[in-house]
């Protein structure tokens, strides 16, 4: 069950997007999520809309993927409506009922609001659906190796990011297991209040711990048998090379930000 | 008779300072292309030895030498682990990244080889595992074998002169410990890769050129499996067992049936003991 878990939420076919250079795209999403907060009347929405979709679409991704990436959210979604609708002071009221009132301001800000959060989880969602996590730490690793002057520990954090990756699942499965063994012998996980069920966790979390630890002294090494020597003289596997495509998508994301500038 | 690919001269090794010595005065040699196996009970030194022939611990006293190299030389150091690579026990711990592909990479990277060489050096390498249709999985879907299969691909990869395996099967299923002891008896005949296999398992090392056995520290036998399998008695006192048909080929020639002391595994002894009626 924990063996078939798929890490992110990469969505693997072939299109332009996916084939972006991912330096490009984490730039290009940086810039989607300011044009999102750039826009200060509600008809700004429209061009960042238009631009997701037109982009999901060049992706092939089925817009319901990018849909599912907000309903965790909803919560969250229906608190700031509900927040910004009732406690922000505005001249125009809608209703008043008691000592609530609805504002129109309060309306537009709510909505603003909540279009906001959509638009930034989708712009993220776009990310990591059409780039896989190797890629992506890759990426990163490139845009912040300029910083390594400064001593910023740009390789490191990307070898420890796509360790991390490499290790959920074997921590999972490792987790899963000790649960089982613990249940075999009587522990209960599942009942209780809070603390008791945090206080029955103990024994899970400490055999875990020390695993951990155990496997990251094997990997080192590992890792220093097959020359791994820190960031120093390293070639990448991956070339990353700009091509046209790339070009085009900047432009776009330029002219989107000038358009919701504007408005 | 061939150069040493890896050679100790009198090598003893202690953890720490004071303590008790792992290794105590070990000379060895093993030549290129030779496939030997390293058997010894546990805290025999024979992982201690696997981890001073690449390097990663460097002698007390006395000194490794790989291809030529001294280990205690640090100018050297990645030289030597290039050329001789490292297989551990345990198949999840030393697999670094989240893609097959990306793994076998990994010591490519490391010693800097040019981006264009390497899909073709990872391709060959998975290849010669038999691994390549699973160049794009991740690791924790692959069974024990297959991922052991990949970290041999990974060090393959570096073009190494020798591969020591400490205990690479130990973990793994019956199914999965064939398959990777053939894959590795394999490059050893085809590609002459120098092997220092360790293991408890006496059926793997019988199937090797060499045996080497060691206890407490010291290498006690060196010789072929034939000459290290006849000294049960000893074997025993050492609380290792000889692998079962060769146990019951003693059982049979004490019966006055004459099989082969070469017979060691189940397909020989049957030819043998046919032959005997």
């Amino acid at each position: 069950m924990l063996k078939d878990i798929t890490l992110g939420q990469y969505y693997p076919v072939k299109s332009p997007v996916h084939n972006l250079d991912p330096r490009i795209k984490i730039i290009l999403t940086i810039a989607f999520i300011v044009a999102v907060f750039l826009g200060s009347s509600l008809w700004a929405f429209f061009p960042v809309a238009a631009y997701i979709i037109l982009a999901a679409l060049l992706a092939h991704l089925p817009l319901k993927l990018l849909l599912k990436g907000i309903k965790p959210l909803r919560i969250i979604l229906i608190f700031t409506f509900l927040l910004n609708l009732f406690f922000n002071a505005g001249e125009t009221v809608l209703v008043e009922v008691w000592k609530i009132r609805i504002t129109l301001e309060g309306l537009l800000t709510a909505i603003r609001f909540s279009m906001r959060l959509v638009f930034l989880v989708s712009g993220a969602s776009l990310l990591t659906l059409t780039t896989p996590p190797v890629v992506l730490t890759d990426g990163m690793e490139r845009l912040l190796s300029p910083l390594r002057k400064i001593g910023f520990p740009a390789h490191e954090l990307a070898m420890m990011m796509s360790i991390a990756l490499r290790f959920i699942p074997v921590l999972l499965e490792e987790a899963d297991k000790i649960m089982k063994a613990q249940m075999a012998r009587g522990a209960d996980f599942e009942s209780g209040n809070l603390i008791q069920r945090a206080k029955s966790m103990v024994p899970l979390l400490v055999p875990l711990f020390v695993s951990a630890f155990r496997r990251a002294g094997d990997l080192a090494m590992a890792m220093e048998a097959r020359c791994y020597h820190g960031g120093e003289g390293r070639t990448r596997l991956r070339v990353m090379k700009l091509t046209m495509n790339d070009l085009y998508a900047c432009l776009i994301t330029v002219a989107l930000m000038v358009v919701v500038a504007l408005i | 008779m061939k150069e040493f690919i890896l050679q100790t001269e009198n090598v003893s090794y202690a953890y720490e300072e004071g303590e008790g010595l792992a290794l105590k005065g070990v000379c060895l040699g093993f030549r290129a292309g030779e496939m030997t196996a390293v058997l010894g009970h546990n805290g025999s030194g024979k992982s201690t030895l696997a981890k001073l022939l690449n390097g990663l611990y460097i002698p007390t006293e006395g000194k490794v030498t790989v291809c030529g190299m001294d280990t205690s030389d640090d100018a050297h150091t990645w030289d030597i682990r290039k050329n001789a690579g490292m297989v551990f026990q345990n198949p999840d711990n030393q697999l670094v990244a989240s893609i097959v592909r990306d793994d076998v990479g990994f010591g490519l990277e490391n010693i800097g080889v040019p981006s264009e060489e390497m899909p073709a050096r990872i391709e060959k390498a998975l290849n010669a595992v038999g691994m390549l249709q699973f160049i794009d999985r991740a690791p924790h879907m692959l069974s024990g074998g297959q991922k052991q299969r990949v970290a041999i691909a990974g060090i393959l990869a570096m073009q190494p002169r020798a591969l020591i395996l400490d205990e690479a099967t130990a973990m793994l299923d019956p199914k999965g410990r064939q398959e990777v002891f053939d894959i590795v008896q394999r490059l050893n005949r085809e590609q002459g890769i120098t092997v220092v296999w360790i293991t408890h398992f006496m059926e793997e090392a019988a199937r090797c050129e060499r045996v080497i056995v060691m206890h407490e520290g010291r290498c006690v036998m060196d010789g072929t499996p034939e000459q290290v399998f006849t000294r049960a008695e000893e074997m025993r006192a050492m609380r290792l067992d000889v692998p079962p048909m060769v146990a019951l080929g003693d059982l049979l020639r004490a019966k006055g049936l004459p099989v082969s002391r070469e017979a060691m595994d189940v397909d020989a002894m049957a030819r043998e003991v046919l032959k005997c009626q």
